[in-house]
């Protein structure tokens, strides 16, 4: 059960994975659209994304097409765009119940197919050349109400603030949905324009998950599914400057707020694909990734201090953030603890037993993931960005594989690059 | 042990209850690499008046113990850390306080017999020291300040406030710092040994197992344990009038959004089995067809420029309690309000189309589906319609004969405009 049963076949412009399972009672299909992440295309993409999926040619109106996705038994058209270090990655995906458990026969998979290459090839567009005016002042008030909800969110807002002053000057720094000045400046012309040359320009992979018959997808999408070209674009190996830290900066932020976010961004100096990569993910399973991690166990069950006090790897940057709530005033003991307990870990300060316990968690995580279809693309996907054809049982014994030396050296390669801190205001 | 089919869905869930009164539901997934338990006490936030076990006077506890005593169910006798144990054998354990229940979690790829005894054993064992029960107070003062900074959940507990005039669903779930303050490691004894007992609990384990397998593990293990057959639980809850406490309330916060969210509050209270899924499934379906992103309500609402894509709406319904609410970000919170009880009146007013809920019906069987490739949400879901009488599986067939008639006069009665109220939270 270790295994992906993943069948890729070069199309018209794109690659078609198909991972065909009887798991789940869905059929689940995403088209990528991976391109640099560059200030003049991340708003455009942003904005892209929500046009596409909110109307088409046939259906005007995101009344009509919602009709038409309820009439499917609830068939949902999302999208969405990420930053995997520096690329952005445009998504768009249909996810639709699995006709078989239906009592009405009728063929909600082809119709999500088709709907699907409808909402990518047959926008809403005028003969002008433009996007329909309604639509795109529709999303494009959607997107700044996004842009702005991120300032209501404290804690998602303090996690953008590090990255803002960590990655200062570097592609990274950029916001997933591009900013609010860019924004305001784009016109239907300027989309529909960079539409066009995403279309020419993009690698683009399209997955399908779920129990359906290979042949007839591909047949359908013969006819469906092509971009202008007959070769599949491969994602081109981008190389990032991998910033060494001089000394690390100090940020501190005041808002009326009842809880103090305490962020610390790390460099790694590791990437997905690397050979000291599996190390890197023991090292923060160690660090603060797990409940039995030192982070967890000293800023949270010995000192009280927080009730989330975790890590994370930003693993196609090279980055380790950690995560905190604390009191304002407790913010040098925290930080202390910290510092103290990453000391530890660069001093090997943790025993074979927590290695076990980590590399056991790590392997039941991705484990774990092969039980949603969305997790099942993700991992297929990220072999795709990292160019790393990964087979799961050699990712395993890469994991079992290391040791206490490799997380050392992870440990001690790595470098504190900012310490943020929103803390509250006085308060009369 | 007995077996219940569900042909259409293709799902077989195996039940037994034991001696001691716990009922034990196990449902295979082939196919499955994740195992995923959930141990749940029938025991929430607003269980906090209540004759303890083997006394006859009634006790009143502190304010979000029942949250408290779930982060303390972690502490094991010989002071080795649960999470400690779960992470050895491979496994992510959590817990979770409701309003009405009280659930201990894990899910792992690998040791699922260890891990099940683990959980099973974790639970029955308490270990609160004054000391520990101390030392919490810090963590979940982080978690309550946590909240205070997310103007989503004040905006959500603040519609319950302004609903309920005595009932403890309007306490936050965590209590406030102050009520944590007089929680002693008595008061949770108090509180373990009268709601923790076998025959309140479910344990539901679904993944890749073998049911009777795991049915005759945990027998064992509770036969070992001495519990003897015990008397019923008695709670007592404050007389609730049906009009509102407060018809319209806001709240200053740093977010530069405003929210608003209303709600009508049920009248009628203590509804089981299949009455409370027809009713709980019909109110569900009316704020499908009043406010679904296909209708023509929430187009005008987009138009007017009152709502965007965080609107959202949702039914709770328990046996003591019940409500709707809706609504989202907006930028005008009170035109936005107003706008949504004129087209719930409207509605009231006309009658119900017949294609109209044919399509939210599909849409809910679509809905469904999905939602059962989560063994997240089939464990959780599951239990909570068991505490209530009701069978997860029999959604479908009960939304097939949902009436007409049914609706309307769940219509009118739900949406009483005596019972409506409105919370907001506006830019500081």
């Amino acid at each position: 059960m270790n295994t992906i049963n993943e069948e890729i076949v070069e199309l018209a412009g794109y690659r078609l994975h198909i991972v065909k399972t009887n798991k789940f009672k869905t059929v689940t299909m995403v088209l990528q659209f991976c391109a640099p992440l560059e200030e003049s295309t991340v708003t455009k993409r942003a904005l892209l994304a929500h046009l596409l999926k909110s109307s088409t040619k046939k259906s005007p109106t995101s009344q009509q097409l919602q009709h038409r996705l309820d009439d499917l038994y609830g068939a949902s058209l999302a999208s969405q765009v990420q930053k995997k270090g520096h690329y952005h990655v445009l998504s768009i995906q249909i996810n639709t119940a699995n006709e078989k458990f239906l009592s009405e026969s009728s063929s909600l998979l082809t119709e999500s197919l088709h709907l699907l290459a409808e909402a990518v090839l047959e926008p809403n567009v005028t003969e002008q050349g433009a996007f329909d005016e309604a639509v795109f002042q529709r999303e494009k008030r959607a997107l700044r109400q996004r842009l702005l909800a991120v300032y209501d969110d404290k804690m998602r807002y303090a996690s953008e603030r590090l990255i803002d002053e960590m990655c200062a000057g570097e592609p990274f720094a950029l916001h997933t949905n591009g900013t609010l000045e860019a924004l305001e400046a784009l016109t239907p012309t300027d989309v529909y324009d960079y539409y066009l040359e995403m279309l020419k320009t993009n690698s683009v992979d399209l997955y399908i998950v779920g129990d359906v018959d290979s042949d007839v997808i591909q047949s359908e999408l013969k006819t469906l599914l092509h971009f202008n070209q007959n070769e599949h674009r491969p994602i081109g190996r981008l190389q990032d400057v991998d910033k060494r830290v001089v000394e690390p900066k100090y940020i501190k932020e005041s808002q009326d707020i009842e809880q103090g976010k305490l962020n610390l961004g790390y460099r790694t100096h590791v990437v997905v694909g690397d050979p000291l990569y599996p190390a890197s993910q023991v090292f923060n399973g160690l660090f603060g990734g797990f409940p039995h991690s030192k982070l967890f166990m000293n800023v949270r069950e010995k000192a009280s201090l927080a009730y989330y006090a975790v890590s994370r790897n930003e693993s196609f940057k090279g980055l380790m953030l950690v995560m905190s709530g604390i009191e304002f005033a407790n913010y040098d003991q925290a930080l202390d603890i910290i510092h103290e307990q990453f000391k530890a870990m660069q001093e090997g300060a943790f025993s074979d037993h927590e290695i076990d316990q980590t590399k056991a968690l790590l392997i039941n995580s991705t484990l774990e993931a092969l039980d949603s279809p969305f997790s099942v693309i993700d991992l297929l996907y990220q072999q795709v960005l990292s160019n790393d054809a990964l087979v799961l049982d050699e990712w395993f014994d890469d994991i079992h594989r290391v040791n206490r030396e490799d997380i050392i050296k992870v440990a001690q390669q790595t470098q504190l690059d900012t310490v943020y801190f929103l803390q509250g205001k006085e308060r009369a | 042990m007995e077996t219940k089919r569900f042909e259409q869905l293709q799902e077989t869930v195996y039940h037994k209850q034991l001696n001691n009164g716990l009922n034990i539901y196990v449902l295979p997934k082939e196919g499955f690499n994740k195992t995923f338990a959930t141990f749940t006490t029938k025991y929430g936030a607003i269980d906090n008046q209540f004759k303890p076990f083997n006394q006859e006077e009634w006790l009143k506890v502190p304010d979000g113990i029942a949250h408290f005593l779930e982060h303390k169910m972690f502490e094991q006798p010989d002071g080795v850390d649960v999470f400690q144990t779960f992470g050895t054998q491979g496994a992510m354990a959590n817990a979770f306080t409701s309003f009405t229940a009280t659930a201990y979690l894990f899910s792992s790829t690998s040791n699922v017999e260890k891990n099940l005894e683990t959980l099973v054993d974790f639970v029955q064992e308490p270990a609160f020291t004054d000391e520990n029960v101390e030392k919490e107070k810090g963590i979940i003062g982080q978690e309550i300040r946590m909240y205070d900074d997310n103007p989503d959940w004040r905006l959500y507990f603040g519609l319950i406030e302004n609903m309920y005039q005595n009932h403890p669903v309007k306490i936050d779930i965590a209590g406030t710092v102050e009520s944590i303050a007089k929680i002693t490691k008595e008061h949770l004894y108090e509180c373990y040994r009268t709601f923790y007992h076998p025959s309140n609990m479910v344990l539901f384990v679904v993944g890749p197992v073998d049911p009777e397998a795991i049915i005759t593990l945990i027998e064992k293990n509770q036969a070992g344990k001495g519990f003897t057959h015990k008397q019923a639980i008695e709670r007592q809850y404050p007389e609730e009038p049906v009009s509102v406490a407060h018809k319209e309330r806001s709240l200053p916060m740093p977010v530069k959004t405003p929210k608003c969210l209303v709600g009508y509050k049920e009248k009628t209270v203590h509804r089981q089995g299949d009455e409370m899924l027809r009713h709980e499934l019909s109110v569900q379906l009316l704020l499908e067809l009043l406010f679904g992103k296909g209708t023509e309500n929430y187009k005008t609402l987009i138009d007017e420029g009152l709502i965007d894509d965080s609107f959202s709406f949702e039914y709770t319904e328990e046996y003591e309690f019940a409500f709707s609410a809706f609504g989202g970000n907006t930028e005008d919170p009170d035109r936005l309000a107003a706008r949504l009880q004129a087209m719930v009146e409207e509605a009231k007013s006309q009658p119900i189309d017949e294609q109209t809920v044919e399509r939210a019906r599909k849409k809910r069987i679509g809905s469904f589906l999905k939602a059962l490739n989560s063994p997240e949400f089939i464990a959780t879901q599951f239990t909570r319609y068991q505490f209530n009488q009701m069978d997860l599986f029999s959604i479908l067939s009960t939304l097939e004969t949902l009436t007409l008639t049914e609706l309307q006069t769940v219509l009118n009665e739900h949406f009483d405009h005596d019972c409506f109220t409105q919370f907001k939270v506006v830019a500081k």
